[in-house]
Parts: structure tokens; C-alpha cells; sequence
């Protein structure tokens, strides 16, 4: 066989050593345009998983870089003048210079033949090879030359960000924020050898405009940063290296190969820096190429094995990459957090770490967030509950209320069956305000009658310890449908009722048309809500939930999609928001309990509510005293794209309670205790709603 | 977990004779269900002709759609069939259905591809009420015909909680069933449906000398429209008895509740060879 390497880093060398240790009698050529001493960026992570691969896969230079390796266990968070440290994580750094010269002289001592300073035009120049590997990079020469075949997609990340090195002597991968009149700037920093370390500085886009670091020279930006993290670098300087501010760009592609072509590393996928992993997974690409390259004669199946292998675990750093990138383009969100909750949240921003590993890897910090949690529930300012529950069985205090733990659930038409789950708080199904405001036939309507059928229940459900919320709706245009044990959204063929909305607009296409709801019916309908309102005061139950969500009547009004009103209740969010608010301040004046909203935070449809809307949303709702946001999402109408990943709904309570806010409870595929606990102490709900089974 | 097997409908060389032995066989052994897959251009057996007369020589076994691409069909028609095959078999029939990936089929058919969701969407509001009226008949015994959606988007998985009884995943390994499973449930969840979908998932097999290559021959061409993807399809043929056992795990474990497997060559061998392994 005869290899042709395009590319010198890390994955190409590892590549071209370990095939040709694999057999010896093939020809191994790896192309590098830049001589061989010439490296750019400083030091490269590793995680222990990975020196494991490397020692399984060439036990020689896994002695080399075992050596040169700086290896510490701990993560700083410096935020708001406190440095909060978290141990348990092993990490391994090593200078990306040194471990290349490990590399180059292994590849030397086997064989290899590596041609510096060639710059490959056209991959023709390499007729006679019989696999052809590019590990050149996201802007290499294979992808110029085959890039349709991969199908790529590439993403720009907002935020702009710097590499740089610094002398500063440090024993933790360590996280810097700091805010100036510019913007928030934050920085990854993390020890490569004992005198040096990496240190990338990143901020929005505002921020580096406002900073005129746009067209600030590579000194100049170095005295900038230098002069704004002065504290922490401790009159320690910063070190350039080719280091210009760009776009961290994520590079997904459907395949890897074509042909006798295959892709390594950064010429094949990308993730975000801030979990890094970029060397670690170009260096295991190596591994499983030349290993399924072992395992099958045709060329063609070893690099489909090579890609099957590869695709999954990449795709997992990705999307974990995703996360991470996201928290700190939106990181400022977060700035009134306790710093122990801030640490917490940006531990567990990816994902991949959880309540459950982060108290396997450093049970001291999680017992001082639960601590903390724990006393900031009960109001006790000083964390002085030293043994402490975990964030999910605090207590929540509402207004007057205390819910005696943080899982909801939402119970079917027997509340009891649902109190026995042990769920603090339980949202009843919907209750209608009127006859025709029924989903379907079987929709109760809160009148005296279902008060005092209610009450007795209620009372027995206090006893068990739960606290139960009334949710209270109009369908809308979602009414006259039939019983949802035979499918949802299937409108009555007998026995319907006539409907109205905002707008003339049916919600399915058979589904009947509804009336256009005149200011008089809305004026009446909001004193009916209120006597709804009054007539659950009776019930004794503990809160009160409105539905605005779902695409029900007064979804349907905030909405754009469903509201094509020109009165004053259409339009604008102020007039979309004009019924629903006047609903909310009639309830607000006649109910003294705390009072929950539910929204639909995304319609998952073009031209329909969004994130950021529904942040605007949250914030009427707070100042017309609303207490608690219940976010869910979509359902607004009948045609939506929705996305039913894990935890889908959390990312949209984190932004409308700490955008807007407000508290909100989450719902949205929670499955575990062990989501609860990570969502309530990063602080992105303060209540979520626990899938159980035998809710229901 | 119930395991069932595909009928080589689309496996080259298929014939009658092979069709009612299989399913006759079938119906005698170890498997629960016979899947049929569904395509115009192409060279297979139309689903619920070959699924009818499979329902002729056969007398417990279910028989499933996995799946029938539903915009290609009139919905009256596609009801109405459904509702005979149904009550032909007395009672039998899973009927599978989603929007398929394929435009060769849907230009063969003369049906514009775009837009397609939104009238699977429409033909599924109607299946039911179509059963439920008795003006088009056979009239299913209530509630009808045990009614699946497969797709793996957003869109698909809403029409899935709506509509149907449950969730049909178009193959993979286990943890990509598993994966697609989860959404399943919370999309049910989300919608408000009360009890849980039913499962479904399948996979390919080839057992015996010279299989193997056959039938990655095969899911290569069957797939040759996704592009380098079919490679790794034709990869994830099951073709040691191990491997199959591994990947009914897998799928058990994942809370499948029915996995139908498929022949990728044509040949009653291939029967035999399966129900051994899974006895």
C-alpha cells in the first residue's frame, strides 16, 4: 500500500506512524507545507480516556508525551471577585510543539517519509498513492478539492475569540470573567508544561467592536487583554503566535470519505474549543483508521467501517461542543447568579456532566451548592443548612405557599393517583372557564358542582403532604375534539360545539372553522375568567394555572400565526398580549394565591413566537403579577417543526427565569431525578415537571 | 418483546410460490408478524396484494405495512384497503405508514412531493373517521386497524403522538432505536395522549454461505438513493446468528415491542435459518 498524508499536525503524523508500524513494507509519505520546526497555537488538551487509546495504540510515543505532560485536576472559576475551585476532573496538557517533535522523530525512526515545506496545488500530484489522507484542516486542499462529496455544513459562531499563550503559571483549567464597560470578556486558560499556558480570550462580537479590537494590531490586542486581566495574570505576560480574533466555525460533514480519499481530524469535523477536544479526536480518528484498515482486505469497507467507528463519538462531542459554545455566548444571562450556582451551571453547561458525575467527581462542591440551594429555599441567606437534601427535594416558596419539593406533575383526571408519586406540586388536567371553552367532551368545566367534588379531593391530597395548582383555559379553536384515548386534535363529527378565536383560522384542516371573537365577547369572557377564578378559591386548591399556551384561545391571541386581528388586539406583542393580560389582571384581582401562567415559549413555526418573544412574553406576565412561568412549547399550530430531544423545553426556561426574570417551571422530557437535580442547581428552572408513568 | 419477520418482497428473484411458503412457515413458527416494505419504482410486490394473499394461507401471524408511503395513495382507496385486508384476516393488519424519502416514486406516481407532510397529515385526521362512518366499508372491527407512523423528524413524530397507535423506526442499531424511542414518548407525552405508543423497529439479515455479500449487494442498491449512507446500511446487515442476537437485545432492552427482521436474499433457507436462531 502506498499512503500519501496531507497535513503534518498531530492526526496525520499519528496516522502515518501507526501504518507504518502496522506494515512496515508499505510507502508512507506524509506533505507538510510549513518546515518542520514552524507550529502554530500552544498547548492541547487530553483526557484520560484518550492517553489510554494512545497507550493501547504506540506504546513508545505514549511514554514520550507521558513525560512532557503537565496533568492537574482542577477547574477555577474566577467571577465576581471569587475564585471558586472544582477538583476531581483529571486533565493531561502538552505543548502542541513538543508533542509534534515526539511524533516527527517516531515517524523518522519508522520510516515515514515526511516532504516539509511542499505545498500541494492539486491533489493529482499525488498520482500512485493508493489511499490519499487529508488531515490539511477545515480549509485543506482535499475538502477545496472534493468538498460536494462530504456534503459539509458549516456554522459560524458568533462570538469572537483569540489564542494566546502566557508565562502564567497555572494548576487548573481555569475559566476568567470579567466584565468592563465594553461588554463581558471571558477566558479558557489551561497549563500545558509548568511554565506555560494556553490562553484564549473570547466575547461578543459588541463587545470586541466596542473594544476596537476590530482593528486593533496583534500588540495592541495583547496590551488590551493583558491590561483587563491584569489580576489574574499577576504581572505575567501574554504571548502571541499568528494570534488573530476569528469565528470559531463547527464543521459537520455527512461523510468522510470518496474514493481513495479520507478525512482526519479538523478536515473532517470540528467542536467548539471550549470543551477541548479537537487534537483528542483527530488523534482517535488516526486510531480507528488504520485499525479498520487492519480489519478489511477492500479499501471501500475499511473506510466505511472507519466512518461508522468514528461518526457517533464525534457527533456526541459536537452537540456537547454546541451546549458549551452557547453558554458562553450567553453567558452574561447569568451574572446575578451566587457563584457557587454559577460555577455549578458552568460545569454542567454541556451536558455531558450531570448532577449524578459531578458528585462522583468532586462530592465537596456538589454538598456546597446543595447547601446553599437549601438555604437560599428556606430564605436563610447564609447557607447555613450544612446537611442538606438535594436541589430537588427543597422546598419551593411561592407567595404564601410552600410546594415540599421541586417535581410537578401533571395529573391525569384522578389528582389522587397523581399525589401518590410524591410530586410537591400536581397541575390538574384543564379546566374549562365555559361550556364551549371544553377540548373535548370530556373537559371538565369549574363550576359549583365540580368545586365541591374538587375540595374533597384537594383535602385528602394536602394530607399526603402535595399542593395542587388549577389549570383554567378556553380551547379556542382547539375545542370540539374528541376524546384523546382515540388520538389528538380529531374533531367531532356529532355532538360539537361551536367555537371561536382570535381569528377565522381552523387548527387542523377538517377541524371546524371558529368565529372571530368580537370585543364584547372578550370583554365578557375575561369576567368569566375571573368568576372561574372565584369559583376555584372554593376548591381550596393551592394555585392557579393559566393556560396561554398550546394553541388554545388565548395562545391564539398572543401568537402572530393565529391572530390576524387589526382591532386593538392584534398586531403588535403589546395588543397580541392585550386579552390575554386582561384576563390575567381580572384573575390577579380576585385571586390572592400564587397565580402560574403556562406559554407556549416557541411556536416551532415560521413567523411565530420565538425564544426571544417569549422572554418579552415572561416579562408582561411578571408585571402583571404573574408568579411562576410554566414553560412548554409549541402546539400553536397544527403544522410545526418540533424538536422532541432530551430536556427539549429547558433551554427555553433558562432563558425567560433568568432573561426575564421570573421563576419558571420546566417541562420537556425531564426523565431522570438525576435532570431535576442538574436543572435546578444550574438555575435554569425552579420547578420542572417530571415525566412518570404512573402519573397519569 | 414479539419478533417477526419481513416477507422477500423486495429481494431479487422473489416469486409467489416463495411469498405463500414463507408466510405459511412463518405463520407455523417462531415469529409474531410478517412486514412487507413499500416502493412504486422498483421491483416488489405491491404491500397489500402480497400481504392479502399472505393473510390467505396463514391464520395467526399479524401482518404489517413497514411501512406504506401514504401520499401516494388515495385516502379512500388506502382506507378502504386497509379496512379489507383487516377484515379479510379477521382482524390482522398493523398498518404502517409515513411519507417515505424517495422522489423516484413519488415522480412514477405522478404525486408532487412537496407538501407531502401536510397531506399525510390530512390523510391520517381522515383514516379513522373513514372506519369509524361505515360509509366506506368494510367497516373495521372499533377501533380499527392497529394504526403506526414512522419518520424520524419533529413533524413526523407529532402526526405519530396525534394519530396513531404508535411508532414504527425505519432500522438501525439499537441505540438509534433507542434514541428514536425516547422522542417518541415525550412527543406522546407532550401531546397529551394518555398510556404509551407501541414500538416497532426492524432490521436486515442474511444468514448462511455467501449471504452476506448478496444482501449488502442488495441494501446497496435498495438504498442507493441516500447516497455514501446505504454503505453503512448495507453494513449493519445481520449476518452471523451472534449478531442477531446482540442486536434483539439491544432492541428488548430499548423497549421495542416488536422487531421485524428482513431478509436481504431471496430464499427459504434464509426462514429456516432465522427461526433457529430466535427459538
Amino acid at each position: 500500500m502506498r499512503y500519501a498524508v496531507i497535513g503534518g499536525g498531530p492526526a496525520g503524523l499519528y496516522f502515518a506512524l501507526l501504518a507504518k508500524k502496522a506494515n512496515p513494507q508499505d510507502d508512507v509519505l506524509v506533505v507538510e507545507r510549513n518546515p518542520p520546526g514552524a507550529t502554530f497555537g500552544w498547548g492541547v488538551v487530553f483526557s484520560e480516556e484518550t492517553l489510554g487509546a494512545l497507550r493501547d495504540a504506540d506504546y513508545e510515543t505514549y511514554t514520550e508525551i507521558g513525560e512532557s505532560f503537565a496533568r492537574w485536576n482542577a477547574i477555577d472559576i474566577h467571577y465576581r471577585d471569587t475564585t471558586v475551585r472544582s477538583r476531581g476532573h483529571v486533565f493531561t496538557g502538552i505543548s502542541r510543539q513538543v508533542l509534534l517533535n515526539i511524533l516527527q522523530r517516531r515517524c523518522f525512526a519508522l520510516g515515514v517519509r515526511i516532504q516539509f515545506e511542499r505545498e500541494l496545488r492539486d491533489l493529482k500530484e499525488l498520482e500512485g498513492a493508493d489511499l490519499i489522507i487529508g488531515a490539511d484542516g477545515i480549509n485543506g486542499l482535499v475538502r477545496r478539492t472534493f468538498g460536494e462529496f462530504f456534503k459539509p455544513q458549516v456554522a459560524v459562531h458568533p462570538t469572537k475569540y483569540v489564542w494566546f499563550g502566557s508565562d502564567l503559571q497555572l494548576d487548573a483549567f481555569t475559566f476568567i470573567f470579567r466584565r468592563n464597560g465594553h461588554g463581558l470578556f471571558q477566558v479558557h486558560a489551561y497549563p500545558f508544561d509548568a511554565r506555560t499556558c494556553t490562553f484564549i480570550v473570547e466575547c461578543p462580537e459588541e463587545a470586541w467592536r466596542r473594544a476596537g479590537l476590530e482593528s486593533a494590531s496583534e500588540a495592541e490586542s495583547i496590551a488590551y487583554c493583558e491590561e483587563l486581566f491584569r489580576p489574574e495574570l499577576q504581572g505575567r505576560r501574554l504571548m502571541s503566535n499568528r494570534s488573530l480574533w476569528g469565528n470559531f466555525l463547527t464543521l459537520r460533514q455527512e461523510s468522510w470519505h470518496h474514493g481513495n480519499v479520507v478525512l482526519l481530524g479538523d478536515a473532517a469535523h470540528t467542536a467548539h474549543f471550549s470543551i477541548g477536544s479537537g487534537t483528542k479526536l483527530a488523534m482517535e480518528d488516526s486510531i480507528a483508521l488504520v485499525d479498520a484498515l487492519r480489519r478489511h482486505r477492500d479499501l471501500a469497507a475499511a473506510l466505511n467501517d472507519y466512518e461508522m467507528e468514528r461518526q457517533p463519538v464525534v457527533e456526541r462531542f459536537q452537540e456537547a461542543a454546541l451546549e458549551s459554545a452557547g453558554y458562553f455566548e450567553h453567558v452574561s444571562r447569568y451574572a446575578a447568579f451566587d457563584p457557587r450556582q454559577f460555577a455549578f451551571n458552568l460545569l454542567t453547561r454541556s451536558r455531558r456532566i450531570t448532577y449524578v458525575n459531578l458528585t462522583q467527581r468532586d462530592p465537596d462542591l456538589v454538598r456546597t451548592v446543595d447547601s446553599w440551594f437549601a438555604a437560599a429555599a428556606i430564605g436563610s441567606a447564609d447557607g447555613a443548612v450544612r446537611l442538606s437534601p438535594p436541589p430537588m427535594f427543597a422546598p419551593l416558596r411561592l407567595g404564601g405557599l410552600t410546594i415540599p419539593n421541586r417535581v410537578a406533575v401533571a395529573a391525569g383526571p384522578n389528582l389522587e393517583t397523581a399525589a401518590r408519586t410524591g410530586a410537591g406540586l400536581l397541575l390538574t388536567e384543564f379546566f374549562s372557564v365555559t361550556e364551549d371553552g371544553r377540548v373535548t367532551p370530556e373537559t371538565p368545566v369549574i363550576d359549583r358542582a365540580r368545586q365541591d367534588a374538587l375540595r374533597s379531593a384537594v383535602e385528602r391530597i394536602h394530607q399526603a403532604g402535595s399542593r395542587v395548582a388549577l389549570q383554567l383555559g378556553h380551547a379556542g379553536r382547539r375545542g370540539s375534539m374528541g376524546p384523546r384515548s382515540q388520538g389528538v386534535d380529531r374533531p367531532l363529527r356529532q355532538g360539537g360545539w361551536r367555537l371561536m378565536a382570535a381569528s377565522p383560522i381552523a387548527y387542523t384542516p377538517h377541524a371546524a372553522l371558529p368565529k372571530e371573537m368580537t370585543t364584547r365577547d372578550i370583554t365578557h369572557l375575561v369576567k368569566v375568567f375571573a368568576a372561574a377564578a372565584q369559583a376555584a378559591a372554593g376548591s381550596w386548591v393551592d394555585a392557579l394555572e393559566l393556560n396561554f399556551a398550546h394553541g388554545y384561545l388565548l395562545a391564539g391571541f398572543i401568537s402572530p400565526l393565529t391572530n390576524r386581528r387589526t382591532d386593538g388586539y392584534g398586531g403588535s406583542l403589546e395588543n397580541r398580549m392585550r386579552f390575554p393580560l386582561e384576563v390575567l389582571d381580572a384573575v390577579r384581582a380576585t385571586w390572592e394565591r400564587p397565580l402560574l401562567v403556562r406559554i407556549s415559549a416557541s411556536d416551532w413555526a415560521n413567523g411565530g413566537v420565538d425564544l426571544d418573544e417569549s422572554v418579552s412574553i415572561a416579562a408582561l406576565l411578571k408585571a402583571h403579577g404573574c408568579d411562576l412561568v410554566h414553560v412548554v412549547m409549541g402546539q400553536t399550530v397544527w403544522e410545526s417543526r418540533p424538536d422532541y430531544g432530551r430536556l427539549f423545553g429547558v433551554p427555553a426556561s433558562d432563558r425567560i427565569r433568568n432573561e426575564a426574570g421570573i421563576p419558571t417551571l420546566a417541562t420537556g422530557n425531564i426523565t431522570t431525578a438525576d435532570d431535576v437535580n442538574t436543572i435546578l442547581a444550574a438555575g435554569r428552572a425552579d420547578l420542572c415537571v417530571l415525566e412518570l408513568p404512573s402519573a397519569r | 418483546m414479539n419478533i417477526g419477520v419481513g416477507l422477500p418482497t423486495s429481494t431479487p428473484e422473489s416469486n409467489g410460490e416463495l411469498l405463500f411458503d414463507w408466510a405459511r412457515r412463518a405463520d407455523a413458527g417462531p415469529f409474531s408478524s410478517l412486514g412487507v416494505v413499500d416502493r412504486i419504482a422498483y421491483q416488489n410486490y405491491e404491500p397489500f396484494t402480497a400481504l392479502a394473499g399472505a393473510a390467505a394461507v396463514t391464520r395467526r401471524v399479524r401482518l404489517a405495512t413497514m411501512v406504506v408511503i401514504a401520499p401516494l395513495r388515495n385516502t379512500a382507496l388506502l382506507a378502504k384497503q386497509a379496512a379489507s385486508l383487516d377484515s379479510l384476516s379477521g382482524g390482522r393488519l398493523t398498518l404502517g405508514l409515513a411519507v417515505g424519502a424517495r422522489g423516484e416514486d413519488y415522480e412514477a406516481a405522478q404525486v408532487q412531493s412537496r407538501g407531502r407532510g401536510r397531506r399525510f397529515g390530512e390523510q391520517l385526521e381522515t383514516l379513522r373517521d373513514i372506519w369509524e362512518e361505515g360509509k366506506i366499508g368494510p367497516t373495521p372491527k372499533a377501533p380499527g386497524p392497529q394504526l403506526l407512523v414512522g419518520g424520524s423528524s419533529g413533524e413526523a413524530l407529532a402526526r405519530m403522538a396525534r394519530y396513531a397507535d404508535g411508532y414504527m423506526h425505519g432500522g438501525g442499531p439499537p441505540r438509534a432505536f433507542a434514541g428514536a424511542a425516547a422522542k417518541a414518548l415525550a412527543a406522546w407525552s407532550d401531546l397529551g395522549r394518555p398510556g404509551r405508543p407501541v414500538l416497532w423497529g426492524m432490521g436486515y439479515f442474511a444468514l448462511g454461505n455467501g449471504a452476506a455479500d448478496a444482501g449488502a449487494a442488495y441494501l446497496r442498491q435498495y438504498y442507493a438513493f441516500t447516497g455514501p449512507f446505504a454503505e453503512k446500511i448495507a453494513a449493519g446487515n445481520l449476518t452471523s446468528p451472534g449478531g442477531i442476537a446482540d442486536f434483539i437485545r439491544g432492541y428488548e432492552d430499548a423497549g421495542c415491542d416488536e422487531l421485524v427482521l428482513f431478509p436481504t436474499v431471496s430464499g427459504i433457507d434464509q426462514l429456516d435459518r432465522l427461526a433457529e436462531v430466535i427459538r
